[in-house]
Formats: C-alpha cells, structure tokens, sequence
C-alpha cells in the first residue's frame, strides 16, 4: 500500500480528539499487515509493535496523531439550526463549509454564510464570529432532534486528492500524514538490520494537549521517543523563519524540547544516505506529542521529525508525498542506527 | 439534602486549607464505609469495598478563597486568590476566616473605573487599628472565604461554596444510599481543585481505578441574554461531553445516558467551553483511565450567591447510585 | 561564596543547553556526595546519605539554567532571527550578547534620528529584532554560527554598592550557589539535590527529577523578584533586598504545606536569622512539579531575593545570600518536619 492509498483509506474517516475510534479500528488493520503484534487502549491508541527478535535494544517509540480539529453540538434551536463550538481550529475557515454531523446517524450539513447583500457595512471586513453561525440540516427542528443532541461530533468533509505533481490537498492530513510516515517507516524497516524493539504508536487526542501520547509514553515505558507531526509550510504571508519549504525533505526539530544528540543522529543519517532535510529550530513547546514524551516518568530522550504542510487547521491542507515518503525513510535509518546503551542518549 | 447543604456550605475550606470540611464530610459518611483516610496533600478517600474492580468517584472540597500576603502598616490586609476570582465578584463583599475574623474586599480609592481595579489594588478591612493590631486577629498566610447566608426559595438555593459543596453533598447521599456494586469504589473528596485539579492527580496514582467519574458544577445558559449554552437550571443533572481538561471518553457519556434512560432520571448534555474539572486530572493519570462527568447546573458560579437546583442534585444521586449498582465497564 | 558565584553566573547555560553549568556544578560537589546522575534532559541529581536511623528522603532543586536566547535563521544579508526562552522582550535592545560561548553579537536597534515620532513609544517584538554578528553575507554567518546555537548577555559579575553583586542568571544560580553551600553540611536526612535543567523553558526538568527520587519532602532554591524599587507599593514588592531569604506561603505553581513553612520560620527564629514572607503570588517554580508528582509531596520554596531577574543584569545582596545557606542548613538539621 502506498502512501496516497493509506491516505485515501484513513482520511476521510471522521476522529475528532476523544472519537478516533473508527479511525483506530482502521488503523489498527493497516498495521497488523506490518507489525508483529497489534494492541488498542482505552483511548484507542493503537500500538504497533515490531523487532527483528531478541529482546529491546533500545525500545524506541514512535507517535503521530490520529485525531483531526472539529466541532461540537452547542444547541439546537427552534427552526433546526445547529450552534456548535470548535475544537481547535481557526474559525475564519468556517463560512460555506460542507460538514457531516455524526448523530445517531450521520447528516449533511452546511455552515451558512450570509450573502453580501444582506450584510451590514463594514461587516464584510470583519471575520465572523463561531456564535454568529449556523448548521444548517434542511430539516425542521423536530426531524434534527431525532437524530442530534448537544455534544455529537461534527467533522470536515475534505476527502484527500492528487494535485499538480506531487501534492496532495485534503483535511487531517495533520497528523494522519505522520501515520502514513510510521507506516512508510514499517515498511522501509523490513530491508534493514535493527536491534531496536519499536512501538509504533497512532496516538489521539493530541490537538487537546498530547493527551494519548502522554498515557501511551507512560504504558510503553520507551528508551526513546519520536514524535512525528506536521510543521508550517511555505506560503507567501508567512515569515521565512517560521516555515518550511514543501518538498526539500522533512523538518527536524531543533531546541530544549528535542535532545541533542539524538537530533544530531538524526541529522547525520540525512547526510550520510543523502535525505534531503530541514533543520527547525523551536525554541521552547514544540506543539506536538515530543512536548509530553520528553517529561513521561523519569524522562525520555526525544526527536522530532516534522513534515511541511500548507494551510494547517483547514479542509485544504497541502503537502508534498515525497516529503512523507523521505520522512519514513530517514526514521527507519535513525532507528537502524541505534544500538543498546548507546552513547548518544547521555548527555 | 438542604440541610447537608447548608451545612457543607458553610463550612469553611478554602484551596490549600480543607482541614475543617474535611472533618465536617468524614464525620457525615462514618459507619457508611468500610475505610476513611487521608493522604499527604489532605484529600480524603472513602472506600467501599468489593470484589470487582476498583471505579473512583471524585467531588472537590475546596472553595476559593482569598490568602492573605501583607499586611501594612495601617492594618489593613493585602492578599493573593486561591483560585479563580472576578474582581466585579469580591468588590464591597464579606470575607470569614477560619479563625471567625469577618473582612471587607475593597480598593484604593484613587481607581476611578471599575475595569482597572485589579487584585493587586485591592484589600481587606477587618477594622483593625494598625499592623499590630491586625495581628492580633490574623497572620499572612491565613486566607477568608465569602461570607454569606445560605437562602432560596424552594427548590432552588443560593449561597457561596455550591462549587463544589453540592457535589460534595451528591456524594455523602450517594454513599448513604448505595447498597450493592459490582465495584471497590473509592469516594474521594479532593483538594486544591480550584489551582488547577492538583488532589486529583496524586489521588489517581496512587487508586489506579479503571474507570472515574468526577461530579462538579457547570455554567448554564438560562440567564437573560447569556452566553450561547444549553444547560438549564431544574432540567436535571447534565452528563458532560467537554471541558477544558477533558474529552469525556464515549463509552463513559454512554453508559451515563444508558443509565439515566433505564432510571427515567431527566437529564442534560454539557458542553463547557471555559473552565476545567478534575475529571481531566484522573482522565490522564498514568496509562489513563476513562472518565466522565455528572454536572450540577449552577448559575452565577464563584460569585457570593451561586444558584442550584436540590431537584438537580437529587437526580443526580439517582443516577450515581444507578450507575454504582449496575456497574460502570467498557 | 563571592567566586563561587561569579563561577556560576558567568557561565553560559541556556535551558536546553546547561551543559558547562553541570560539569561545574559536579566538580564542586562531588567531594561532598555519596552519588550523582545526569538523566535524559541533563538535570544533575546528586545523594547524600542522612546520619538518622530511619532518613527521610528530602528533595532540593535549585534550577541551573539561564534566560537567553536561540537562534533560528540566517538570513540573507548576515543577520540572525531568534526564538526567546524566558526573556521580557523589552530588556532586549542594546545589548551584547555571546553566542555558543565564542561569537560576539549585539541586538541592534535603528538609530533615533532614524525613528518616526510613534515609533519612539512602541514596543519593538521580538519577531522583528534580529542579531548583527558583524557578518556581510548568510554564507559568512554560516561560517561562524549554526541553527540551534543559543544565545546569553555578556554581563559580567562585579560588586556594586555596599555588600552587593550584579551579575547575570542570579536567578537561579544564586539557588543553586546555595545548595553547592548547604552540600557542604552533614544532615540527618537523606538529601536528593536536583540541578534542574530548563525550568525557564515551563519548569520542564524538575518533574522527572521528582518522578525518579519520589521524596518525603520538596524544597526549592529560587532567585526571585525583589520589586523594591521607585514606581512600586510596598505591598507589590514581593521582597525586600536585605531582609533575608524569603519564604512562599502560595505561588502561581504551589501551595507551600503549613508544616515545612511553620519549620522554616522555627529553624530561622531558633538561630536569629532574619527572613521575610513573600508577599506576592507571582511566579511559578519546579516546588509545582515536585508537589504533583507520585501520589503528592509536602512542599516549600525559599528564595534569595534578586532586583530585575529576568533581564541582562541583576543585583543581589550578599548578606540574604549568606542567610539563606544559614536558613537551609537550619532547617534541614532539624530533621524533616512531616512526621
């Protein structure tokens, strides 16, 4: 399975933080084809655990998120319309949006924007505000209580498709484009020696503050930590320093957060197989499950590998496949690379 | 229940300081369970012993209050919150510290408008003459809570402290009126909730249950003109879906609303967009444990004169005693 | 003490990278200590064995990193863009700082002649300052920094005024100077002392310290804010400078226990050292961390007083400095007062 096929079969599913479990379930059936061993937990991360035999030398593990932002059911009023509140995205994105509800069955539905002619002046200027919208079912109020009530679900719908060359466009590519990573990283690990015991972890709710990857680092009980996410790709209203470029490789954190002399391995192991890479510099939270990883217990020494991404919190993020494709790769040759009490954990 | 609530209520235990209340609960459940502690951060834990396994059931303790940090010359009291506080809340109110001393909140004179009057330019005035004598009466370090009388009409009850006293009240009838579970339950009345949740964690290690749910109040929309939220006073107890500190995990919301259905117990969904609770504390405690919520609608919250509903509260006992009896699994 | 602490204060240590502060702080104490460990984020955990017959296991941290700055691009024409870890970004401006320890660079700002009357009043973010390392070309910057270096102000430790120091990082090397002092000591309780990496980068150390040890007890050594200076109410101070170590009833991370600020104020009373209570709730520091760890830990904080942490350069009084290693050595004589 390649990488657009994983996508195509795992992104349109609908997981906002706390329901992820169909996506897990799917998820979970991916890995097992990769994995010698295949565990869900309550929180429905799904753990992927793979060795080449013998014990853990050391036991690395991974994490990319499964969950994706999304709304949830305020009220319903008197003419059927849904209020709802989101969950983490950018609330500019919202006018014209075509959503599905996920009721006691799952409905279409359509954020209203109010047509130019009726609005007031200046109010064009002005982004609008979540309380100011709506749902809208097309039924009338008695027919949506029937299948909705406060606190349903409501996700994107953005299904992932082919661009010009190599890009891809769709939502929750962030993160389940790092799931794809660990996949192309299971994959690219069957060609190579590795003494490591590694724990591919599809962690959720991680846009509500890395909460599965925090209770997961704490049941793994990993020697090392590799958190896999997506990071700001270029566009032009954004300052250079901020973002990555699409398509020169996958980013590597650089700062407090990510321990320096695994980041340096992982540096090196992009030049010695000639990986095109992006070093990133974060100079304090990283925003990603490497944030909780690091401080799990007594501590775990911790990289992380980002993927360039446009438009982020939006139905049409935009990345490169190949930079999903280099990123699995330079894992695979990191984890290869590690050997029992290696030096470069130590500080 | 309005008698243990107004008991609860004044009872004084503020963040960081639940001493008293703590003695005021344990006295309320003893004989009621088959083991009272407490730990080294002073929550108290209740257990009912079973053979199944272990389900926490989390109400806090504390209130907020006022801890003093100076005290000046002229005797009169500077001080820091111990939880979250609007100012418009404590301007002109009265204040009790644990040894009786009464204060009132105000500040300096020269703020002319109302939106500048920070903490940092506020007081509390026990009528002392000088520092000395201010001393006397308290120490730094000493802290005050609302001073209020507890009062309603019917049903619906106002006073200070309903957060989180009234959830504090479901849990004593809850223990007085389960007879069998499937479950060992710890009752765990917590501290320091309101500075964010910090008895719950250490709580949590140490029981590892397999499943929590915490009750606590929650915000309703039914005020004229309020914020966008539709939990209503005297609609029952409301099944949380969201927080700030938690996700409440699907299973959990629908094993609340299965039992709530089968008891034919009125209730409501919550959806709470500012505020945390300690089920996220528990939620995320080691490997984690599924958690949710049973909400008490509360208008007014950490004001003086917070407003409940005892309907709300007695159904929300029904349901904690339900959902105890049946058993909580997933 | 006074060379221990221009040792101290003028080594570079940024959180992330607090490196040539560990091996420092090692060499100092290893003659005093039965063991020491560096875990995975750097922070330095030394034991001493207490002479009780049942020790309890007492917790000091004391924080080793410093406020400074990250660099994270090279821009075309030479100058460097960077991250700020801790920094108030007004104290930035006009000042020089040393990047990896070798590279001189200063925080340049546009002349004043060059200035539109309203800019004069703005803040300047630290999104748009940049660091001019003297260098024409990004190919000639990359020939003396990379990504990821960090950055720390050049100030040198000196005395002023009468019994005084000004030095940068006295928050918290002032902490950790104490507990370098207090090691010196034999105590009846085990002592775990924690050199804490990154507490400016969100108290991001201390956890897994606290989480490793699993104390009876948790102490933490802070240099923190002395306000006592024009423009402030007496009760906005926070602390006074020359009143002694200062003791925290309640701070934006911990509620201090009742029983180690009861055994402070005893230890400080019983042997006449002066001492002060905090009079602000400002700040947070790793006691939060230690408090929440396992299944709760009693906790204090003690600090030195310090005017303008947080910035290039900072003042302190050699007297509170003494007092507090008094204070400390004190309690913990006592013996842990959680019984």
């Amino acid at each position: 399975m390649d990488i657009f096929d994983f996508l195509s079969r795992v992104n349109n599913l609908s997981g906002i933080s706390g329901y992820e479990k169909n996506v897990s379930d799917v998820v979970a059936d991916i890995f097992k084809e990769y994995c010698d061993e295949v565990t869900v937990d309550s929180f429905y991360n799904v753990t992927g655990k793979k060795s080449m035999g013998g014990g853990r030398n050391p036991r690395v593990m991974l994490a990319a998120h499964m969950d994706e932002v999304g709304m949830l059911v305020t009220g319903i009023d008197d003419k059927g319309f849904l209020s709802f509140e989101g969950i983490g995205l950018d609330q500019r994105i919202l006018p014209g949006q075509e959503v599905r509800v996920h009721g006691r069955k799952e409905l279409l539905g359509l954020i209203g924007a109010k047509p130019p002619h009726l609005q007031k002046p200046g109010e064009a200027n002005k982004a609008v505000d979540i309380k100011d919208l709506a749902i809208d079912l097309a039924m009338d109020c008695d027919d949506v209580k029937k299948f909705v009530r406060v606190g349903d679900t409501i996700t994107f719908k953005s299904p992932v498709i082919h661009m010009n060359g190599n890009r891809i466009t769709g939502k929750s590519l962030d993160d389940r484009a790092g799931v794809a990573v660990m996949v192309q990283a299971m994959k690219e690990l069957d060609h190579l020696n590795y003494g490591a015991e590694v724990r591919f972890v599809a962690t959720t709710q991680e846009e509500l503050g890395s909460r599965g990857a925090q209770i997961s680092t704490y049941d793994n009980l990993p020697d090392v930590g590799i958190a896999i996410d997506v990071t700001h790709g270029d566009t032009p209203d954004a300052p250079k320093e901020q973002t990555c470029i699409l398509g020169k490789g996958p980013a590597v954190g650089m700062g407090p957060n990510m321990h320096p002399k695994l980041t340096h391995r992982m540096m090196d192991m992009a030049k010695e197989y000639g990986i095109a890479y992006q070093p990133e510099v974060i100079p304090g939270h990283s925003g990603t499950d490497a944030w909780v990883m690091q401080v799990t217990r007594s501590g775990v020494p911790t990289v992380l590998v980002s993927v360039p991404l446009r438009y982020m919190h939006t139905t049409v993020e935009t990345m490169d496949l190949n930079d999903i494709k280099n990123a699995g790769r330079l894992i695979a040759l990191f984890i290869s690379s590690l050997k029992e009490a290696d030096e470069c954990f130590n500080y | 229940m309005k008698q243990l609530l107004k008991k609860l209520t004044s009872a004084y235990g503020p963040s960081g300081n639940e001493e008293t209340v703590r003695e005021i609960i344990k006295k309320e459940i003893e004989g009621c369970v088959d083991e009272i502690k407490t730990d080294s951060l002073g929550n108290l834990i209740a257990v009912k012993k079973g053979s199944g396994s272990k389900v926490m059931i989390a109400a806090h303790m504390d209130q907020i209050g006022l801890v003093v940090t100076y005290i000046d010359d002229t005797g009169f009291l500077r001080f820091a919150p111990a939880g979250g506080f609007d100012v418009t809340d404590l301007i002109d109110r009265k204040v009790i510290f644990g040894n009786g001393i009464v204060g009132v909140v105000s500040y300096e004179n020269e703020i002319k408008e109302i939106k500048d009057v920070t903490v940092n330019n506020m007081y509390i005035d026990i009528g002392a003459k000088d520092r000395e004598d201010a001393l006397t009466k308290v120490q730094e370090g000493d802290a005050a809570v609302y001073y209020t009388t507890f009062g309603g009409n019917g049903d619906r009850v106002t006073s200070c402290a309903l957060d989180n006293r009234s959830s504090c009240a479901v849990l004593i009838e809850t223990i007085k009126n389960l007879k069998d579970s499937p479950h060992e339950i710890y009752f765990v009345f917590t501290v320091q909730e309101e500075l964010g949740s910090r008895g719950a964690s250490t709580a949590a290690f140490a029981i590892e249950p397999s499943a929590c749910i915490a009750v606590d109040v929650t915000d309703t929309g039914d005020t004229p003109k309020s914020q966008p939220m539709s939990v209503k006073l005297g609609e029952g107890p409301a099944i949380k879906v969201f927080d700030q500190s938690v996700m409440v995990h699907p299973a959990i919301k629908n094993i609340m609303i299965d039992e709530a259905e089968k008891l034919g117990v009125p209730y409501q969904m919550e959806v709470l967009k500012a505020g945390g609770t300690d089920t996220g504390a528990v939620a995320l405690s080691k490997s984690g444990v599924p958690s949710g919520c049973l909400s008490i609608p509360c208008r007014y919250m950490h004001s003086d004169s917070e407003m409940v509903d005892i309907s709300d509260m007695e159904g929300g006992v029904k349901l904690l005693t339900g959902l105890l009896n049946d058993g909580i699994r997933i | 003490m006074l060379q221990l602490l221009k040792s101290l204060t003028e080594t570079d240590g940024v959180s992330g990278d607090e490196g040539r502060v560990r091996e420092f702080i090692k060499k100092e104490i290893s003659p005093y200590v039965d063991k020491m460990i560096t875990d995975s984020m750097g922070n330095l955990i030394a034991v001493k064995k207490g002479s009780a017959e049942n020790p309890k296991k007492v917790m000091l941290d004391a924080h080793m990193d410093e406020v400074g700055l990250i660099i994270t691009h090279i821009c075309d024409d030479g100058m460097l863009k960077f991250g700020v870890i801790g920094i108030d970004q007004r104290v930035l401006l006009s000042k020089r700082v040393m990047i990896a320890g070798r590279v001189p660079g200063v925080l340049g700002i546009k002349a004043i002649h060059l200035q539109k009357r309203d800019e004069r009043n703005r803040v300047v973010k630290a999104d748009d300052m940049y660091i001019d390392i003297g260098a024409r070309s990004k190919e000639e910057a990359e020939g003396l920094v990379s990504l990821g270096d960090y950055a720390t102000f050049t100030t040198e430790c000196e005395d002023i005024g009468s019994g005084r120091i000004k030095a940068k990082a006295l928050d918290d090397r002032a902490g950790c100077a104490v507990l370098i002092e207090v090691l010196k000591d034999n105590y009846p309780d085990d002592l775990y002392v924690n050199f804490a990496v990154q507490e400016e980068a969100g108290l991001r150390g201390a956890g897994i310290a606290a989480y490793r040890i699993n104390p009876d007890i948790g102490l933490a050594l802070e240099g923190t804010t002395c306000s006592d200076v024009p423009g402030a109410d007496e009760h906005m101070y926070s602390t006074v400078m020359g009143c002694g170590p200062a003791i925290s009833i309640i701070d934006r991370s911990s509620y201090s226990s009742k029983d180690i600020v009861n055994g402070l104020i005893d230890a400080a009373e019983d042997a006449g050292i002066p001492y002060q209570m905090k009079r602000t709730m400002t700040g947070g520091n790793d006691a939060g961390m230690i408090q929440r760890t396992h299944e709760g830990v009693k906790t204090g904080v003690v600090s030195v007083p310090v005017r303008y942490i947080h910035s290039p350069a900072a003042i302190m009084d050699v007297t509170d400095f003494e007092n507090t290693v008094s204070l400390i050595k004190e309690f913990l004589k006592k013996g842990a007062c959680c019984k």
